[in-house]
């Protein structure tokens, strides 16, 4: 059976010959070729802004392709919509859900399906699937009290229950710890011995090697390689991915360095009340950070990383002045700007809207973050605050040539820039005031890898030269790389950091799940 | 079998945002013709009589200047309120306040005269709109509330209190019971600009000062930068330390101010005294002035105009032509139409897709 799918002779499941999509002058996929077997697990591997997301659409109806064919169980077929593709047996599992936090796990589902299947009959039956493919998911629950894993068991209930040939999904674990990562791939493996195959799409490299029967790699909307990824290493998928060898992270062995420096930021007991219908509670969290050191917040998306960011920023108030210490100074009660002047900076999470303003250019969005600490630079005309733009558009080229941002225009909106060059102008407009405080929340969701690699190595550089930085990511990879100390966050508490010498990827992953609250080594790296 | 997309622009053409009012002016003159002709007008001469002879004759363009000065006024200060999503609706009730508090002076105390008594009147005027604008802007920062609303209805609260005071404490005691103030004196008249060939006075002046320091202060300063990252992204604006609570207050009183002045403008330059009705709705059209000119001080001098003559050609075609004045109102949508046209142009493009492959694969 293995074999015969290997060598190609029974007819595959779904076959693109020569799809290609063209948006603008902008080739996003170029005549590519995909062939999925039956029962295969099959990769889709690439950057962001490989095409893996424009050919995902047009295989499953969302886009039309403006060439190529594609064959279904051997028959030429025109995907005309998303409800087309599922009536063929094509099942999407997305990045992002598309679920109501209002409604119950079997309302969302409900709404999914094409006939009117009663309540009941549908609870009945997401049980049934639940149970049978290690899903287990209360159909009665009201997904805003769901887990992010609970909520993609739904998603991916909801798409067994159209019973499908083939399931696509998008970046799967990206939302999940590696233990609800682990009970993702025994699902997928069993969907795979009942003969259904999968289009999984993801840019992690070892999860590929250890689930996959094949990869297709996209590097800049074409195939560059269709290959066993058993038989292939990490490094060099990564190198088909990238066409490169990717940057290696460089760091100082002297990592307990931070341990003679000063503790240049503190959280003391930080406690907040969730601030609308969405938001997560802290519960008395602490943490402190030398110079010299970079910590690495851990944890799943919603466990209130966002809240713990704003609340250091500033952008969100304390009671007490001692809860949020920068530098020995009091800062609770003090406002970003304030505590930008002493000497901290920060790059939130979500680029545009909150870091920076989408149709503002670049050189506004330098002055957005830096009109307090800058002023001299950047204004002029004493109390009339002129905006300097002479002083803005050198500093945003400084900016520019340090990071490598590559732009189409010579002072472009902030939303057209794609989202790595964006992360590494926002990053660069922080490294270019020298801060000896950093906080990044998530500083490469969503870039490709060599841009990943040059906003780690500046991330580095920068604690090694003396500032306290702290990371907050969902990328374990991306946190092993930098940190010198790992710390999780579950359900708005920050667990105790562990210095990266005695930390693995199950403790952590236990750490993110919450089993452990205070590690045994609790003194370790901490002051 | 075609389709149209509607594409963002990587980058709008500078110039093109400068053209855009006289290109929807042009626009709005082929499609006036066009009307005419549909009318069994002859669209050259309906054309010229509506908005070319107003400009002929100088006392009609002194007309133009007295329409245009409270319209331009408030929709500068309205720009400020848009730009940094703070929708002032109210203008019209900010106008009369002003006007209220600017003629206390020249009705509560008509002996007290001098060079000073303008100048007085003009801040009181400014105060008092700065005043009735604070209430919504409290209630929005204080509690949340919906200042469209709240502005709106201040509005006719405004209205129904000036009808009171002209009716009741601020009568005339020699004007015959009429429901008028007493004529202002002398030194609380604002001057007309060139009294020997008409009327228009100075409010036309303060109104192109006022735009250009608005202009100013909007494209120059890092208050201007505030207003604009508040507008367009309220949690980009925290990130950068500007406060919109602050700022809400700051665009209210702006517009307040110059709606305020407005009504001063209206009351002492225009009219002599204060009557039960000083407006006849400038505060909502500055509405449709301020976007005219795109929220641009200078822009909103030109829409300013266009809608004064607007006005006034809408009063000529009735007489000349025999058609409704409601033809004015044709024209300010004509005219609105095709400004948000040019407006989504600059920033968008529109392509036309041929889905002549799509068809095919259909076929196949």
């Amino acid at each position: 059976m293995k074999e015969k799918r290997i060598n190609g002779s029974e007819t595959p499941l779904l076959e693109a010959d020569k799809l290609t999509k063209i948006f603008g002058t902008l080739k996003a996929c170029d005549e590519i070729d995909l062939k999925i077997g039956t029962g295969e697990i099959h990769s889709l591997l690439g950057e962001n802004g490989a095409g893996k997301s424009t050919l995902v659409k047009m295989l499953f109806g969302a886009l039309q392709p403006t060439s190529g064919h594609i064959k279904w169980k051997g028959e030429a077929v025109t995907v005309t919509s998303p409800a087309m593709g599922r009536s063929l047996g094509i099942g999407m599992v997305f990045q992002h859900f598309s679920l109501f936090d209002a409604l119950t796990a079997a309302e969302n589902i409900a709404l999914s399906l094409d006939e009117k299947t009663p309540l009941d009959t549908i609870a009945v039956r997401a049980r049934e699937i639940g149970e049978a493919y290690g899903l287990p998911v209360d159909p009665e629950a009201l997904v805003g009290d769901l887990s992010v894993g609970e909520r993609q068991r739904i998603e991916i209930i909801r798409c067994l229950l159209q019973n499908p040939d083939l399931i696509i999904l998008d970046e799967p674990t990206s939302v999940l710890t590696p233990q609800e990562a682990d009970l993702l791939f025994v699902t997928l493996e069993r969907l795979r011995s009942e003969g259904k195959s999968i289009l999984y799409i993801s840019h992690r490299l070892e999860e590929v090697r250890r689930l996959c029967d094949r990869a297709t790699v996209l590097r800049h909307g074409k195939v560059v390689s269709q290959c066993d990824p058993r038989a292939e290493t990490a490094a060099s998928l990564a190198r088909m991915m990238v066409g490169s060898d990717i940057h290696v992270i460089e760091r100082h062995p002297d990592e307990g360095a931070g341990l003679q420096q000063s503790l240049l930021v503190e959280v003391n007991g930080l406690s907040q009340n969730p601030r609308g219908p969405f938001s997560v509670s802290l519960h008395d969290v602490h943490l402190s950070v030398r110079g010299g050191e970079i910590l690495g917040i851990a944890g799943v998306a919603g466990n209130g990383q966002g809240e713990l960011f704003e609340a250091i920023s500033g952008e969100v108030l304390q009671e007490r002045p001692g809860t949020i210490r920068i530098r020995g100074n009091d800062a609770g009660r003090i406002g970003i700007s304030a505590r930008r002047k002493l000497g901290a900076a920060f790059v939130p999470e979500e680029r545009l809207g909150h870091g920076a303003v989408p149709d503002m250019s670049l050189t506004n969005n330098l002055l957005l973050s830096r009109h307090s600490t800058d002023r001299k630079v950047f204004l002029s005309g004493g109390a009339l605050k002129l905006v300097a733009e002479s002083g803005l558009a050198s500093a945003a080229k400084r900016v520019v040539a340090k990071m490598d941002v590559r732009k189409s225009a010579e002072n472009p909106d902030a939303s057209a820039l794609s989202g790595g060059n964006l992360q590494k102008f926002l990053i660069g407009r922080e490294l270019d005031r020298n801060p000896s405080v950093m906080i990044v929340n998530q500083p490469t969701w969503g870039v490709d890898a060599g841009a990943a690699a040059h906003i780690r190595q500046a991330l580095v550089d920068l604690a090694r030269s003396g500032s306290a930085v702290i990371v907050i990511s969902q990328d374990l990879d991306e946190l092993f790389e930098i940190s010198d100390r790992i710390a999780a966050m579950v359900h708005g508490r920050l667990s105790e950091s562990v210095p990266i010498k005695e930390m693995s990827r199950e403790r952590v992953g236990l750490m993110m799940g919450g089993a452990e609250h205070a590690a045994p080594q609790a003194s370790a790296g901490v002051a | 079998m075609m389709r149209i997309e509607i594409v963002k622009r990587p980058q709008h053409s500078a110039l093109f945002s400068a053209l855009s009012p006289f290109i929807a002016l042009l626009l709005t003159l082929i499609a006036g013709a066009v009307l005419f002709s549909i009318l069994g007008k002859n669209p050259v001469s309906a054309l010229y009589s509506y908005f070319i002879e107003p400009l002929t004759e100088v006392w009609s363009i002194h007309e133009l200047l007295i329409k245009a000065a409270p319209l331009i006024l408030i929709a500068v200060g309205l720009s400020v309120c848009f730009l940094s999503n703070n929708w002032n609706i109210g203008a019209e009730g900010q106008l009369i306040a002003g006007g209220i508090a600017g003629s206390i002076l020249p009705v509560v105390f008509p002996d007290f005269q001098g060079w000073y008594v303008l100048p007085l009147m003009l801040l009181l005027s400014m105060a008092g709109g700065m005043a009735y604008a604070t209430i919504p802007a409290y209630l929005k920062v204080r509690f949340n509330t919906n200042e469209i609303l709240t502005s709106l209805m201040l509005v006719y609260v405004a209205q129904l209190f000036l009808d009171w005071l002209v009716r009741g404490p601020w009568r005339n005691p020699q004007g015959y019971n009429f429901p008028e103030t007493v004529q202002f004196n002398e030194s609380a008249i604002l001057p007309a600009i060139w009294a020997e060939s008409g009327r228009a006075h100075w409010g036309f002046i303060l109104a192109l000062i006022a735009a250009v320091i608005v202009w100013f202060m909007l494209s120059r300063t890092l208050n201007g930068f505030e207003i604009k990252v508040l507008g367009r992204s309220a949690r980009a604006g925290r990130f950068a330390g500007f406060s919109a609570g602050k700022l809400t207050f700051f665009a209210f009183l702006i517009s307040g101010a110059l709606a305020g002045l407005a009504g001063i403008a209206e009351v002492s330059g225009a009219v002599g005294q204060l009557r039960t009705s000083i407006s006849p709705g400038y505060g909502f059209t500055a509405i449709i002035v301020a976007f005219l000119g795109r929220l641009n001080p200078l822009g909103i001098i030109a829409a300013g105009l266009v809608l004064a003559l607007s006005y006034l050609g809408g009063e000529a075609a009735q007489i000349s032509l025999g058609i409704s004045e409601k033809s004015a109102r044709i024209f300010q949508g004509i005219i609105l139409f095709f400004v948000l046209a040019s407006d989504t142009l600059i920033y968008y493009r529109i392509r036309i897709v041929s889905r002549l492959s799509d068809t095919a694969l259909k076929g196949a």
